[in-house]
């Protein structure tokens, strides 16, 4: 009965979007062209979901075509870059018209009361799909930074015909650990290297697990035939790494990435001369 | 000795995405008062510690960062307080090498080194409470 009192919505859909494009305007949420298709198709699903179904409203398929289309539309929003307020104000804006076209066909003022309370039910329901959208929306724009930042951040630099070196920027995690020994060891391997030079100018702070992280990281190099320096090491982070009693002995360390570059050009006997000027 | 606390706030610490954040608040509060770089590193790298066992053996807790002063001198001091299963020999845990997982057993013994003031409580089953405080001049 409900919803019979909800189909008279179907025949004033025109003017139903009418005002709720008003509203939109009114309160800055509009976009043009794009949001007045979307508008439209969702304005002409919704009510004729509500003119076909029957009464329970939440197993009918008429409504779930009409949840799709409200989740797309929230999480394209989301995309095109609407603030949270401006997209939950879409569909309470269309509640509104929605509303007031109500008032305007129903006279029996206690049918109006269960006409909006049904209405109202329906549309807080899908105002909290199109939030759950757009912030499934926007943390995918996250975790596809995520994705970007973790390969960027770990370049493997081949610095001489047999030196490669990793610099190494921000806090060193388990996961980030394994990423930077992957793809220093690959690059060992492809490229022939026999020294290896890890740069920790860039991180912040040197505490055990980082410690721990490094150590396993040279001794692997290690185990592939190469050697490992670690250059960037600041007077603080000395200082640090000594008072917290990590043994660091075993490991080839420079306070430069140039002082490192020097030793591995010992290493592999080469030398660099300054050209004589002739004349 | 009496201490003021000049100012406080709390972190909430559930994953390992929160370190980095909570290390970048620390050190804020250090700068706020003029630590020297060489003490801003020893305190980030002790919360450092300190907020990997938070995690790794209290599976989490709350971190508390106070902006300190006795007077004389001003400082920085961090508590950390887990619900996880506590440590059964604080002795044992204080000693340089002794680990329960696989780590290098530095974390607690290092991180004492590291500060002016280290304090920590555990009981069985009721978690432990750590409490870190390092000078601007200490």
């Amino acid at each position: 009965m409900q919803n019979n009192l909800l189909s008279g919505l179907k025949e004033h859909e025109n003017k139903l979007l009418t005002i709720w494009s008003q509203i939109l305007q009114e309160t800055g949420g509009g976009d043009g062209a794009m949001e007045e298709e979307e508008s439209k198709e969702f304005a002409s699903l919704f009510t004729s979901a509500l003119a076909k179904s029957d009464v329970s409203y939440e197993n009918s398929e008429e409504f779930e075509k009409v949840e799709d289309l409200i989740v797309g539309i929230a999480s394209s929003r989301g995309k095109r870059g609407f603030s949270p307020r401006e997209n939950a104000q879409y569909l309470i804006s269309f509640k509104q018209a929605a509303s007031q076209i109500l008032s305007e066909i129903i006279k029996n003022p206690s049918e109006f009361y269960d006409a909006s309370l049904k209405l109202n039910e329906i549309l807080d329901n899908m105002t909290i799909m199109t939030f759950e959208a757009y912030m499934k929306g926007r943390e995918d724009i996250i975790s596809r930074q995520v994705d970007e930042i973790s390969e960027i951040s770990t370049p493997v630099i081949t610095v001489w015909d047999g030196i490669v070196a990793l610099p190494i920027i921000g806090t060193l995690d388990s996961s980030r650990t394994q990423i930077v020994m992957e793809n220093l060891l690959q690059q060992i391997v492809d490229t022939g290297s026999s020294i290896a030079i890890l740069d920790i100018s860039g991180v912040p702070a040197v505490d055990s697990l980082v410690a721990q992280h490094l150590i396993k990281t040279v001794s692997a190099t290690r185990l592939m035939g190469a050697e490992c320096i670690i250059s960037g090491i600041r007077p603080e982070i000395a200082q640090t790494v000594v008072h917290l009693g990590i043994d660091l002995t075993g490991i080839l360390t420079k306070a430069s990435l140039a002082s490192a570059l020097r030793t591995a050009f010992d290493m592999l006997q080469l030398q660099v001369v300054k050209r004589k000027v002739i004349g | 000795m009496t201490t003021i606390t000049n100012n406080r706030e709390e972190a909430l610490i559930i994953k390992e995405q929160d370190v980095v954040p909570l290390r970048n608040r620390v050190k804020e509060y250090g700068v706020k008062i003029g630590m020297s770089i060489l003490n801003q590193t020893k305190l980030i790298t002790a919360t450092s510690e300190l907020v990997r066992n938070l995690l790794k053996y209290g599976g989490g807790g709350k971190v508390i960062i106070e902006s300190v002063s006795n007077g004389r001198d001003n400082g920085v001091r961090v508590t950390f307080i887990d619900n996880g299963p506590g440590i059964a020999d604080i002795t044992l845990a204080m000693k340089d090498g002794y680990s329960t997982g696989k780590s290098l057993g530095l974390g607690l013994p290092g991180t004492k080194r590291l500060v002016n003031e280290f304090d920590i409580k555990s009981e069985l089953g009721n978690g432990t409470t750590v409490t870190i405080t390092k000078w601007k001049n200490g």
